[in-house]
């Protein structure tokens, strides 16, 4: 499988976002430490991005805000997708009125608007990133549980199914052994796609004040810092903003490629 | 067709009560919440006893339920008046952002996508697509503050905030519509590249018919209808994503209503917004799930 020039260049983004962020907290940096002679300084010698308008290193917020970013981003798609493909796969095996009941729980929860009710968890329940998994979690799964009943509902009629209950499997065997790795394709595709949404989801629930808390640092969070300043000092927004972008669009990137690849392969 | 409503209002049932339950999650009792700690427990039971608290959760939903059905959501914490006088008060914004997003989507999304099927796998297309990808990428809560700062600081043409004459809806219209526009190039380019393919259009261009004329008449008629169910789904992202923009732009619709709700612990507002902008999206999809069936002959039968 051979990558083109700009899919290099999203997995090269990936893989120091990643890096960056498991190394964040070993590295010396000082992402809270507030230097008031430093205030608002543009990039230079010394502050590679500049700082803040607390005098703390841009560069530094960044690299924790990417700690941030992965986490949320990594931890809520494990979460909501193991979760939703269990209960989507159940509903899609069972049928009959298990199967019912969830499909009209995920009809609700697709009623609602994307992000409209991750924002309303999410200032219910209270800031901090514990929550913003949570609520981020809460409302993801139930894409995964979608895909995952149709998957199964589409390949429990294949012989190598029909066969392992002729032989007397059990549902849970069936299930795990020979029609979930089948399934997993456009799942792994659609995890790729929600991790990107959940990065943004979480810099925009941050921006809206709903997320990590202040001193912590979240790519949101210092773009609303910073959009108070931004006649004088425009680096504070444009530097967290172009973080999400490139990390969100590298990730699509991919995922577009992985799907187009794996189509491909199925076909 | 009944169906369909059918499972509408079951699934108008489970927004409702999703709601109702939202409420009840805040952590800890949500009069302590109001109040603070030291309020004094006469004010507290007070306040739970206006607040219908003190009464088991099934009478509550009941009395919610009722409520729903008579249009009232209760009043508003912070300013005493109804919810529903408040709702109704911003709605119009959040319709004119919605609406203004929407038009200008459609107006950069479907030439655009058209020419990257006409022209596909040439410089168009690729930098169509590029464009598009990186419309999906972009937060708008960033691209709203890069706009402000190239176009109302710099350059001045548009005002900050605010919702005051035309030119103030320019830039959150853009804001909010660049992600549709995005979402939408992309299936018109993927629905006209699927009529393309379609063996009436191999006819058509036999015969000897011009391509524009091929476009016009074959392909474009047929390519529209799941871009309009598209559309329909997409609104729901739509009005998520105002939220968003009226916050980044000050904009007085629904959307900035229902974060100040949240940062004032103003509850049934909360309730109120979560529930009406649901409910809207809820009831567009429908809509569009009948027309779709309704416009396209082959679903009827099915």
């Amino acid at each position: 499988m051979s990558l083109s020039v700009a899919q290099r260049l999203a997995l090269l983004v990936l893989v120091l976002w990643a890096v960056a962020a498991m190394l964040a907290p070993w590295l010396p940096l000082t992402p809270n430490t507030i230097t008031l002679p430093r205030i608002l300084a543009p990039p230079g010698p010394g502050l590679l991005l500049g700082a803040d308008d607390l005098g703390r290193p841009v560069l530094d917020r960044l690299l924790a805000g990417a700690g941030t970013s992965f986490t949320v981003g990594v931890g809520v798609v494990l979460c909501s997708a193991v979760v939703g493909s269990v209960i989507g796969a159940v509903a899609g095996w069972s049928s009959g009125w298990i199967d019912l009941v969830i499909v009209r729980v995920i009809d609700v929860f697709l009623a609602f608007p994307g992000i409209l009710l991750a924002i309303a968890l999410a200032g219910i329940l209270g800031p901090g990133i514990g929550n913003v998994i949570i609520a981020l979690a809460a409302v993801g799964w139930v894409g995964y549980a979608r895909l995952a009943r149709a998957q199964v509902l589409s390949l429990r009629r294949r012989e190598h199914v029909l066969a392992a209950q002729a032989l007397g499997l059990g549902s849970a065997r069936i299930l795990s052994r020979h029609l979930l790795p089948l399934a997993m394709a456009p799942l792994i595709v659609e995890a790729t796609f929600g991790i990107a949404g959940a990065v943004i989801a979480e810099a925009g629930l941050s921006f809206l004040g709903l997320g990590v808390q202040p001193p912590a640092a979240s790519w949101g969070s210092m773009i609303r810092d910073g959009v108070a300043y931004m006649l004088v000092a425009p680096h504070l927004v444009l530097a967290p903003g172009l973080a999400i972008l490139l990390v969100v669009l590298a990730v699509n990137l991919l995922g577009d490629g992985l799907r187009d690849w794996l189509d491909v392969r199925l076909r | 067709m009944l169906a369909r409503i059918g499972s509408a209002l079951i699934v108008v049932l489970g927004v409702c009560t999703l709601v109702f339950l939202l409420l009840h999650l805040v952590p800890g009792d949500p009069v302590d919440a109001m109040l603070g700690e030291s309020a004094r427990s006469a004010d507290r039971a007070e306040l739970r006893r206006a607040l219908g608290l003190d009464r088991p959760l099934t009478t509550q939903y009941a009395a919610y339920l009722g409520g729903l059905v008579q249009l009232d959501l209760g009043d508003s914490f912070q300013d005493q008046r109804p919810v529903t006088e408040v709702l109704a008060e911003r709605l119009p914004a959040t319709l004119q952002l919605a609406g203004a997003a929407l038009a200008l989507a459609l107006v950069l999304a479907i030439p655009l996508g058209v020419l990257a099927a006409r022209f596909r796998g040439r410089a168009l297309d690729s930098a169509a697509m590029g464009f598009s990808l990186l419309g999906i990428s972009i937060p708008n809560f960033w691209l709203g503050p890069v706009l402000i700062l190239i176009f109302s600081l710099q350059l001045g043409w548009t005002p900050v905030s605010g919702r005051d004459g035309p030119m103030s809806l320019l830039l959150p219209a853009v804001t909010l519509g660049t992600a549709l526009a995005a979402i939408l190039a992309r299936m018109v380019r993927a629905s006209v590249l699927e009529v393309l393919g379609e063996d009436y259009v191999r006819t058509a261009r036999a015969k000897g018919l011009g391509e524009i004329a091929v476009m016009r008449r074959h392909a474009l008629r047929n390519a529209w209808l799941p871009v309009l169910t598209l559309v329909g789904l997409q609104l729901g992202a739509l009005l998520g994503g105002a939220v968003i923009t009226e916050t980044v732009f000050a904009w007085p619709g629904v959307g900035s209503l229902l974060i100040d709700a949240i940062r004032g612990r103003d509850y049934p507002v909360v309730q109120g917004c979560v529930l009406l902008i649901s409910l809207t999206y809820v009831i567009v999809n429908t809509a569009t799930d009948i027309a779709y069936a309704w416009i396209d002959p082959r679903i009827r039968i099915g």
